[in-house]
């Protein structure tokens, strides 16, 4: 009979921030335990107090350098509540859609192509030193140039429209303070028809993979779930800037819909487990066992009711016909819905980019000024939910920020046990190749672990196997870079 | 009769002067930028930061309280004389807790400009102090954060020359030494900014703030966004 061992994994690579895996594995080598732990604490809601409100969507966006724009704008949102601002000029809400849909699009990209391409182009078990973005590029020079121009397309609108690439300064309590010149906007008009093809050969490319590898997506990490997400409230279609939040079982049932964020805490409670920074949150009237939901643009493909965009819409018809329009819950399939968001995000950059809203000079409005606030967005990622409270000296006293990768923590330590349990019990020699399994989980989530903890990231991911007597046994660490 | 307009060098370039000016008012006319933080348009010249500090005739001087004199030499930028500014903005960094990703003011700071135009790239070799004082909001127009004050005293001057008011003073000596109100907090002073009081406004760093206008004016359109601190004084020159 083996020793029991346990199994460290750590870092998590190619993933934002920093997270381990501890893999528990017993006398026989069965798995008994699988954990993703995150290991880095950073204490925004606590040290933004005390701030002044229109300094905080510029300090929160801090908590990451992928997706900052989604921090900046939920903040913003929350502060234009703050500043009695329930509506913005047209140019306002319009130019920080334009840096949102930037956003999900060069988010997307980034982890589609940069990340998680490797894993899907290689095989998951494909020599540590193949899977990395260079290797694509190398095999596919076309893909990879492709992939490094939407990126730049993408940086380039939140360029446009907040001052920098990364940590802008675009948005502002009650509005804008730019709006888009006419020559910047023709610079985006002459290359949107080749973002479009782009984005429709990369979404050919997710579905063909997930269509191709139908059994291994079939069983890869896939379990039932509800699903969460704002969407339009006018007629439940796909909205990733603003919305009502709408909760649905594995079956497509309703949990709840329409529900005005603001009222996010009646429906949302976080849990809290002593071997992880991050949080745990559930529907309060399931309750923790079942009422824990996955985000992102897998959830967000499920819970909307149609996409207002004509290509992405086709393609979210396609999609759902796998499943007969029930929800989908395969965790690869993560993939194929992020590539129909780039799709809708490059169709609705068009639309704007023919709005003349864009170039109107009524940047801001202002208000009777309210002590609280929320805002809500759907990040690439997921879900994003920040509330402040704000004194009558205009200084921060409550923050609470319920992140993408916090909705998706329990959905994504169920992968990693369920990939642990299909591809290590009863491995007598765990190699570097089966670890990655865990990973590629992981990855298909796109987690962001710094935004998760609110961690200094590069994102490495560390994986430990402990026996059964709790003792380390065996750990394997990962640099970025390496698979 | 009053004494002749006289001429001497800063750096062997001929700079022509009043009797009365000082080297860096001089130096200003002529559009010789000499470095400076505490001194301010408008206020009188105090020679407190030392960052205007150049050599004349072989002595280390305050440019803007120095008189010039005739065919006095004066040594400007010189690579000596930067490394010492260089020196000073450091340790006004390491002093306070000036985070310019997260400060309105950055784009807009004479601190952070001089920082950048004196070549400083990186965190400074002194360590940091971090101090942490609480940000006064009491006041319905104007925020103070001490944290980013660097003791130039501009407020203070122009509080007491110039709106007549003394809202600001120091307080604690040495290292403790720091701005302060005359009141418990910002509410209970006459700091108000609706007449023509200047002391709200010639603060060079984030320390004190006008309420609800931060980030409002886009990156690309700030002050120092298209130019180093001083290529106003140096254009005079090339014009």
């Amino acid at each position: 009979m083996a020793e029991p061992r346990l199994i460290e994994i750590s870092p998590v690579t190619r993933v934002e921030g920093h997270g381990k895996v501890t893999i528990h594995l017993n006398a026989d080598n069965q798995v008994d335990e699988a954990r993703l732990h995150i290991v880095e604490f950073r204490g925004f809601e606590r040290f933004i107090r005390g701030r002044l409100l229109w300094e905080v969507p510029v300090i929160v966006q801090r908590l990451c350098g992928i997706c900052p724009v989604s921090h900046h704008l939920a903040a913003a949102k929350a502060m234009d509540v703050i500043c009695g601002v329930d509506a913005l000029p047209p140019t306002a809400e319009k130019m920080r859609r334009l840096m949102h849909y930037g956003q999900v699009m060069q988010s997307h990209v980034l982890h589609f192509f940069h990340l998680a391409a490797p894993d899907l182009l290689f095989g998951f078990g494909a020599p540590a030193e193949k899977r990395n973005i260079f290797e694509v590029i190398k095999e596919n020079p076309e893909l990879g140039r492709r992939a490094i121009a939407m990126r730049k397309f993408g940086q380039d609108i939140i360029e446009a429209t907040a001052g920098k690439k990364i940590h802008g300064t675009g948005a502002i309590p009650g509005g804008i303070n730019r709006n888009l010149p006419i020559e910047t906007r023709d610079r985006f008009l002459a290359v949107i028809d080749d973002m479009q093809v782009w984005a429709q050969d990369a979404l050919a490319l997710a579905r063909g993979y997930t269509l191709e590898h139908d059994h291994l997506v079939a069983e890869f990490g896939s379990f039932p779930s509800n699903y969460m997400s704002i969407v339009r409230e006018a007629d439940g279609a796909l909205d990733l800037y603003h919305g009502t939040m709408r909760a649905l079982n594995s079956d497509g049932g309703t949990i709840f819909d329409k529900l005005d964020y603001t009222r996010y805490h009646e429906k949302l409670v976080e849990d809290v487990r002593s071997w992880s920074y991050m949080k745990f949150p559930f529907i309060k009237e399931l309750g923790p066992e079942a009422g824990w939901y996955r985000v992102g643009p897998l959830a967000r493909m499920n819970t909307a009711s149609f996409i207002d965009t004509p290509l992405a819409n086709a393609a979210l018809d396609d999609l759902k016909a796998v499943t007969a329009g029930a929800p989908n819950n395969s965790t690869l399939a993560n993939h194929w819905a992020r590539m129909i968001e780039v799709l809708h995000c490059v169709e609705k950059i068009r639309d704007l980019l023919h709005d003349p809203d864009l170039q109107g000079t009524d940047l801001r409005a202002t208000g009777v000024r309210r002590e609280e606030g929320i805002g809500v967005i759907e990040a690439p990622r997921g879900n994003l939910i920040h509330h402040y409270k704000v004194d009558e000296n205009d200084m921060v006293t409550y923050c609470n920020l319920i992140v993408s990768t916090t909705h998706n923590n329990e959905g994504m330590n169920r992968a990693v046990k369920d990939v642990a349990v299909k591809h290590l019990s009863g491995q007598e020699r765990i190699t570097e190749g089966m670890l990655n399994h865990i990973e590629v989980a992981i990855r298909a989530y796109d987690p962001c672990l710094s935004c998760a903890t609110h961690a200094l990231g590069q994102m490495p991911l560390q994986v430990e196997i402990f026996d059964a007597a709790g003792t380390l046994i065996d750990s394997r660490q990962q640099t970025s870079g390496q698979g | 009769m009053s004494d002749p307009d006289f001429t001497f060098t800063i750096d062997g370039t001929t700079i022509p002067a009043k009797p009365g000016q000082t080297i860096m008012e001089a130096a200003d006319a002529a559009g010789v930028y000499i470095p400076r933080l505490c001194d301010h348009e408008g206020l009188r010249h105090q020679g407190g930061c030392r960052v205007c500090t150049v050599k004349a005739g072989g002595r280390s001087v305050a440019a803007c309280t120095q008189p010039a004199a005739p065919k006095l030499v004066v040594e400007n930028e010189t690579d000596h004389i930067n490394k010492l500014r260089r020196d000073l903005v450091e340790m006004l960094f390491h002093e306070g807790n000036h985070l310019c990703p997260i400060c309105e003011a950055s784009g807009n700071c004479e601190l952070q400009a001089m920082a950048y135009r004196l070549d400083m790239t990186g965190p400074t070799k002194f360590p940091y102090l971090e101090p942490c004082r609480a940000v006064d909001a009491s006041h319905p127009d104007i925020a103070l954060d001490t944290n980013r004050c660097i003791s130039c005293s501009r407020c203070i001057r122009a509080s007491q020359d110039v709106d007549h008011k003394g809202v600001f003073g120091y307080v604690g000596r040495g290292i403790h030494r720091r701005v302060a109100v005359n009141g418990s907090d910002l509410a209970h002073t006459d700091a108000d900014i609706t007449d023509h009081a200047i002391s709200a406004d010639v603060c060079p760093v984030g320390c004190i703030i006008r309420k609800g206008v931060g980030f409002a004016t886009p990156i690309g359109e700030r002050e120092f966004d298209h130019g180093l601190i001083g290529s106003d004084i140096e254009g005079k020159r090339r014009e």
